[in-house]
């Protein structure tokens, strides 16, 4: 009787948290031209109107520049970060890795707020490159902690190996160590880019004028009206955001099964 | 000067001091164990000889070249480690490839060196395998052929068999003297297993807390520890404190509790100058026991000293037996032959001890 409570009960809180997801995704092949139930009929419509207007794709276009290039940024500063502080007996490593840690901690408010004070009190004005360097120290964080763990676990005696064959130190670092850390690499950079692409509080802080990622995007179309073009936005986003991760977990199985365990 | 030396080689962690002031040098083509026990500083002058730590103090040369300032990939050595430590994102063939990439062997040379060193190791046919995909044993075995395939000038064993099980371990040991001899190459080998060092080596070099305790070949070691701490440590010993009586030309006459009085060849006391404080070691094995009341009647030996022992403890090892003997005011222990069935708990027997097969240690005060 009780488990059957908690079970019922639960059942309730997912479907609370999923239901509007799914309900948005329904509505994008909804073919009236409300953004709202009653279904009229299954089209692509909205879809193809979103294909066609400028300002979305524009968005688009800013918000998977802005993610890829944090995503590579934040990585390569995360790989060589987590050498620094798994490999060496770099002074106050512990310090460094709480500092390098702590945008995960701070409310993402605070942060947006405080980087563009800094830029203020520097008379920085507000560019993209300003918004990229806001999405990588907000990403840094979780490709370090990726990237760590998976460090920790790579022997040094491999490395040792490698270099007692010949192999210099970059050599190393090239053929045995970033060939072992590459599924935490690639995870790295699937969360840099799902958690840049995503972002919003931050980015309507940071960003310049004329500037739009997709979330403030629809954040601005939200504003006018609540078109069903935002619908199909949603469902893309959706397919992107969770599908990127899947797609990457499916890739470093292959990679693992190809070793043999 | 051998095909690796180390001069008075010191290396300090902090205020430790992990090893003190160590020569040794290691001839051409010899296999040398390292042997001692946990944190003696085996691995730790092992990983000097490979450019893996610098040494505080003193100078390593290897074929005759001073490396102390060479690192480690332009040393050429070959390393195999405890847990093998292949490269799991390679195949076997590109592990054993590896080392030959970095120094110009043409792709056709490289081929026929990795299949080279693969029936070395009695493993021809895994090539195209992963190393996750081999036992332990065969990932030992492939570690050893991508370390010798390049020929280094030394080849640097750290404990490589004692992540195996005990019948592989054996089988191992065999096949590692095998590919060792064939090839002639030098060799330090880094052991806690003493039945590991003298089954394998050439010379064997006893640490104990980062010195060295003694150097020599497995049998003059065995037979004739230079300390107290080789004797203990290689083999079972019965130490007893003794006193010497006298030393003459050809003898050393010693005193003990339990073992009376007794005359040793001079060369069998090489430490002891005059009269003392002593010790006399006795290996286990070398105490034979005798059913009481009938040794003596044919000895075949006139020196032997023949005492009297009360069997306290027994440990039956199949094979052989292992007594505690309470001989006098000392408890002894021997470690002999089963005949038919071993001595019981509480028998008296007699004890046959030749004095040729004891050493006389000089009495330090630790
Ligand atoms: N990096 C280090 N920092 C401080 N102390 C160390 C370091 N490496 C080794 N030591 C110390 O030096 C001593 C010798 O260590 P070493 O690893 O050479 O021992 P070992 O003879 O190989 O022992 P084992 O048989 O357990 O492998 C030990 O007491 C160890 O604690
Ligand atoms: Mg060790």
């Amino acid at each position: 009787m009780g488990w059957a409570l908690i079970r019922g009960w639960t059942v309730l809180v997912y479907l609370f948290m999923f239901l509007p997801i799914a309900v948005v995704v329904l509505l994008s092949f909804n073919a009236s031209q409300f953004g709202s139930f009653p279904m009229t009929g299954l089209s692509l419509r909205w879809f193809a109107e979103l294909a066609g207007n400028e300002a979305i794709l524009r968005a688009f276009r800013t918000s998977i520049v802005l993610g890829l290039l944090t995503a590579v940024i934040s990585t390569t500063i995360g790989v060589l970060a987590s050498l620094a502080l798994v490999r060496y007996r770099v002074p106050g490593r512990n310090m460094i890795s709480t500092l390098l840690i702590a945008p995960i901690l701070v409310p993402e408010v605070v942060l947006a707020v405080a980087l563009l004070l800094f830029l203020n009190a520097l008379a920085v004005n507000k560019s993209f490159a300003l918004l990229l360097a806001g999405h990588v120290i907000f990403t840094l964080p979780f490709v370090i902690l990726v990237v760590q763990a998976r460090l920790v676990g790579i022997r040094r005696d491999v490395e040792e190996a490698a270099m007692s064959l010949g192999a210099s130190p970059v050599q190393t670092f090239f053929q045995i160590t970033l060939p072992l850390l590459s599924p935490a690499v690639l995870a790295g950079m699937l969360f840099a880019f799902t958690i840049s692409f995503d972002d919003i509080t931050g980015t309507l802080f940071w960003k310049p004028g004329g500037v739009e990622t997709v979330p403030t995007q629809i954040f601005a179309m939200l504003r006018n009206s609540i078109s069903p073009e935002i619908n199909a936005l949603g469902t893309v986003m959706i397919v992107l955001t969770a599908g990127l991760p899947l797609l990457g977990i499916a890739i470093a199985r292959r990679m693992a099964m190809k070793r043999g365990g | 000067m051998g095909a690796v030396s180390l001069t008075n080689i010191v290396k300090n962690f902090g205020s430790f001091t992990a090893v003190q002031r160590m020569s040794l040098d290691i001839p051409e083509g010899a296999f040398v164990s390292l042997l001692g026990p946990s944190g003696c500083g085996k691995t730790t002058t092992l990983r000097m000889i490979a450019g893996l730590l610098d040494p505080s103090e003193g100078d390593i040369t290897i074929a005759g070249r001073r490396v102390n300032d060479v690192p480690i990939h332009k040393r050429n050595l070959g390393l195999v480690f405890q847990n093998y430590a292949l490269f799991p994102h390679k195949t076997i063939a590109e592990n054993v490839a590896f080392g030959l990439k970095f120094r110009g062997v043409s792709r056709d040379d490289r081929e026929r060196r990795v299949r080279e060193a693969l029936e070395l190791v009695q493993l021809p046919d895994v090539g195209s395998r992963y190393p996750g995909q081999l036992s332990g044993g065969q990932q030992q075995r492939i570690a050893l052929a991508r370390a010798i395939v390049i020929e280094p000038d030394v080849l640097l064993l750290d404990e490589p068999l004692s992540a195996l099980d005990a019948n592989l371990r054996e089988d191992m040991r065999v096949e590692l003297k095998r590919i060792q001899q064939r090839v002639g190459i030098t060799t330090v080998f880094v052991t806690h297993d003493q039945s590991e060092a003298l089954a394998l080596s050439d010379h064997i070099v006893v640490m104990s807390k980062g010195r060295v305790e003694q150097t020599g070949a497995p049998e003059d070691v065995y037979t004739t520890p230079a300390t107290e701490f080789v004797a203990r440590f290689l083999g079972a010993s019965n130490i007893v404190e003794a006193r010497c009586l006298a030393v003459d030309g050809d003898g050393v006459t010693v005193e003990g509790p339990g073992v009376g009085r007794l005359t040793l060849p001079r060369e069998r006391a090489p430490q002891v100058a005059g009269p003392g404080p002593v010790k006399l070691a006795v290996r286990a094995e070398k105490l034979k026991l005798e059913p009481a009341g009938t040794a003596g009647t044919a000895p075949d030996d006139a020196d032997d000293l023949i005492l009297d022992g009360l069997v306290e403890t027994v440990d039956y090892q199949g094979l052989a037996a292992r007594y505690f003997l309470r001989v006098g005011d000392v408890q002894l222990q021997a470690i002999n032959m089963i005949d038919s069935h071993p001595f019981a708990e509480g028998e008296r027997v007699s004890l046959r001890l030749r004095p040729r097969d004891c050493t006389l240690l000089a009495g330090s005060t630790q």
